[in-house]
């Protein structure tokens, strides 16, 4: 597998530069929610509040900040920074965001969630979509995967970096602390993981189903950086990631713990856990569009 | 009977061997164990390839995750745990990270069965060959001796997939030979006969050659079949000896439900419809006991196996 370290010669964010010349990434991530509520609408089901709520961060992480290569999607992303979705039931937004960043026609959008699709319910590598490394779906696995394949760059002597988006809910899984130990005690700082704090599972608030208590002082006793930002604000976005970057290969693993509105976007889906995994029907659908400006044209 | 016993050792210590070889011959491999490096005989690997060897601790759910992600970049993992934490603990680790997501993780589990002995049920997984063949994805090997484990713990690298590897504790007879190739799926029958067919794997198998002695001296032809490997299925093997002995026993260290039992019997039902009998537990936990007490107890023993092949032969047509 060594031959396979021979520098790539693609350009990372290339594309992406020139694309943002004249699209801002709020443009962007309005056409990512519109995907968002057109894709679960179509098919009456999926997860349009987490996703509408990641929206922004999302948009920022493949327009901006990886350095990646949409029109060659390779499984093992050597020189790539990698991301995996641990909390893959918010597939909307990530399918969405790799279609309008070219990993594949945003035409395929429209097969989400129908028999014979790569776009899967829960995002799953066996229908071969590019952009797609692992399956996810059953929760609080894709930090172990992160982390190992974080360790293998080490071991690879790639200084590209991996990211990984989790839910607040999904932080009551047991597996996501084995490896949060794990990763500190192993001095994994080329991982940069990112917690989608919006308070809401399905059964109501997280406070209530089961409170995560003191999130930022668990992740420091478990021996992480904690980084906190707004994840529906570029600005905020920007500078913490930046910040979190900068301090990659310091011996510790990093966590960013994002602040965001579920169903971010469309008023009435906000302020509440109901739009987890409801679809809108035709006439909510026409108001949500109503509150989304088309900027990229619709699939 | 023309089988040599070569020598005495047990099963985990030829996947020690076997790891150790590959360290030194695939830069690609990597190993992980949940804090039973000893009991695994992972030692060598981990002290020649320090770098490439990966103490998770007690945490089996995020070696499984861990050993997942390894894969993207081009490594070649092995998991290292006992059988019961390697498969019944972290099931939907391996189902969606492993199987389904298709990555190329080796697991390897040793104490499997009845014959870790005196540490009883909790540790004694029965059920880890049904839940493995039924993974889609999944190749499932539980080799017969010291020197089939070290050649399947080398030939699984060069197979591009998930594997589920199976051994054990107690030092049993060695009768494969160290130059022998191990191919995956394809069983080796270690003897021709034309009364009765016996399909076995791992421990059973060398319970089974003692059984030939015995049927032997009874005038009974026995075609043994070493079925190492669980999945995919030998079916030829199977139909081409049962077209000619028409009756069959198997024999394993595993529940009757879903292990190599089931596999045949699967086989036969759609193929061939013959008499079976089935040498396995039956819908039972263990319990503490020597490894050899445990099997005479759970009905898996020597006597069993040649029990089994008077009754299915009695029910031949």
């Amino acid at each position: 597998m060594w031959t396979k370290l021979i520098k790539l010669s693609f350009v990372p964010n290339f594309f992406h530069r020139s694309f943002m010349k004249n699209n801002s990434l709020h443009q962007v991530a309005s056409q990512v929610r519109r995907d968002i509520v057109r894709m679960v609408a179509a098919v009456n089901s999926g997860h349009p509040g987490g996703s509408l709520g990641c929206a922004d961060f999302f948009t920022y992480l493949y327009f901006e900040a990886m350095s990646h290569n949409p029109k060659l999607f390779q499984m093992d992303g050597i020189g790539e920074d990698l991301f995996f979705l641990s909390n893959g039931h918010i597939s909307p937004v990530w399918y969405s965001v790799l279609a309008r960043s070219g990993y594949f026609p945003t035409s395929e959008l429209a097969s989400f969630r129908k028999i014979g699709s790569k776009l899967q319910g829960h995002p799953s590598t066996d229908k071969k979509l590019p952009g797609i490394r692992m399956a996810s779906g059953s929760l609080g696995q894709g930090l172990s995967v992160g982390v190992g394949a974080a360790q293998v760059k080490k071991l690879n002597r790639d200084k590209s970096i991996v990211y990984t988006l989790h839910g607040d809910g999904e932080l009551q899984e047991g597996q996501i602390w084995e490896a949060a130990m794990y990763a500190a005690a192993n001095k994994v700082d080329n991982i940069i993981a990112t917690i989608d704090y919006n308070g809401r599972q399905i059964d109501g608030d997280v406070e209530q189903v089961l409170s995560l208590g003191d999130l930022k002082g668990k992740w420091q006793a478990f021996g992480w950086e904690v980084f906190e930002m707004n994840g529906n604000n570029f600005e905020s976005i920007r500078s913490t990631m930046q910040q979190a970057r900068e301090i990659c290969g310091k011996h510790k693993p990093i966590v960013v713990i994002m602040r965001t509105e579920m169903g971010q976007g469309v008023d009435y889906m906000m302020g509440s856990h109901k739009w987890h995994g409801v679809a809108p029907n035709a006439e909510q659908l026409q108001l949500a569009l109503d509150q989304l400006e088309e900027t990229l044209g619709d699939y | 009977m023309e089988i040599e016993v070569l020598g005495q050792k047990d099963t985990r210590s030829g996947f020690g061997e076997g790891l150790a070889e590959l360290g030194r011959i695939n830069s690609d491999v990597v190993a992980l164990c949940a804090d039973l490096t000893g009991s695994l005989k992972m030692d060598a690997f981990q002290k020649e390839n320090p770098e490439r060897f990966f103490q998770v601790g007690i945490a089996e759910a995020n070696m499984i995750g861990l050993a997942a992600g390894m894969t993207i970049g081009g490594k070649i993992p092995y998991t290292g745990t006992f059988a019961n934490f390697s498969t019944g603990r972290v099931y939907d680790q391996i189902r969606q990270s492993v199987a389904y997501s298709g990555k190329n993780v080796k697991i390897c589990a040793s104490h499997a069965g009845l014959t870790l002995g005196e540490d009883g049920a909790t540790h004694q997984i029965l059920e880890d060959i049904g839940m493995m063949r039924m993974l889609p994805n999944m190749t499932v090997i539980v080799p017969a001796d010291f020197n089939q484990t070290k050649q399947a713990t080398i030939a699984i690298a060069n197979h591009n997939g998930p594997v589920y590897l199976r051994f054990g504790r107690p030092v049993m007879p060695i009768f494969v030979k160290p130059d022998a190739t191990f191919t995956i799926g394809k069983a080796d029958v270690l003897q021709e006969g034309t009364d009765v067919t016996i399909i076995a794997c791992g421990h059973l198998v060398w319970k089974s050659i003692e059984a030939c002695k015995v049927l032997a001296e009874k005038g009974i032809s026995v075609e043994l079949i070493n079925m190492h490997t669980i999945k995919p299925l030998d079916e030829q093997a199977i139909l081409s000896s049962l077209r000619k002995t028409k009756c069959v026993v198997t024999a394993e260290e595993h529940m009757r439900h879903g292990g190599l039992g089931d596999a045949v019997a699967q086989v036969l039902a759609r193929e061939l419809p013959s008499p079976q009998e089935y040498v396995a537990v039956n819908d039972s936990f263990g319990e503490s006991g020597t490894p050899m007490e445990l099997m005479t107890k759970y009905g898996i023993d020597t006597i069993h196996i040649v029990e089994a092949v008077q009754k299915v032969m009695a029910r031949k047509a």
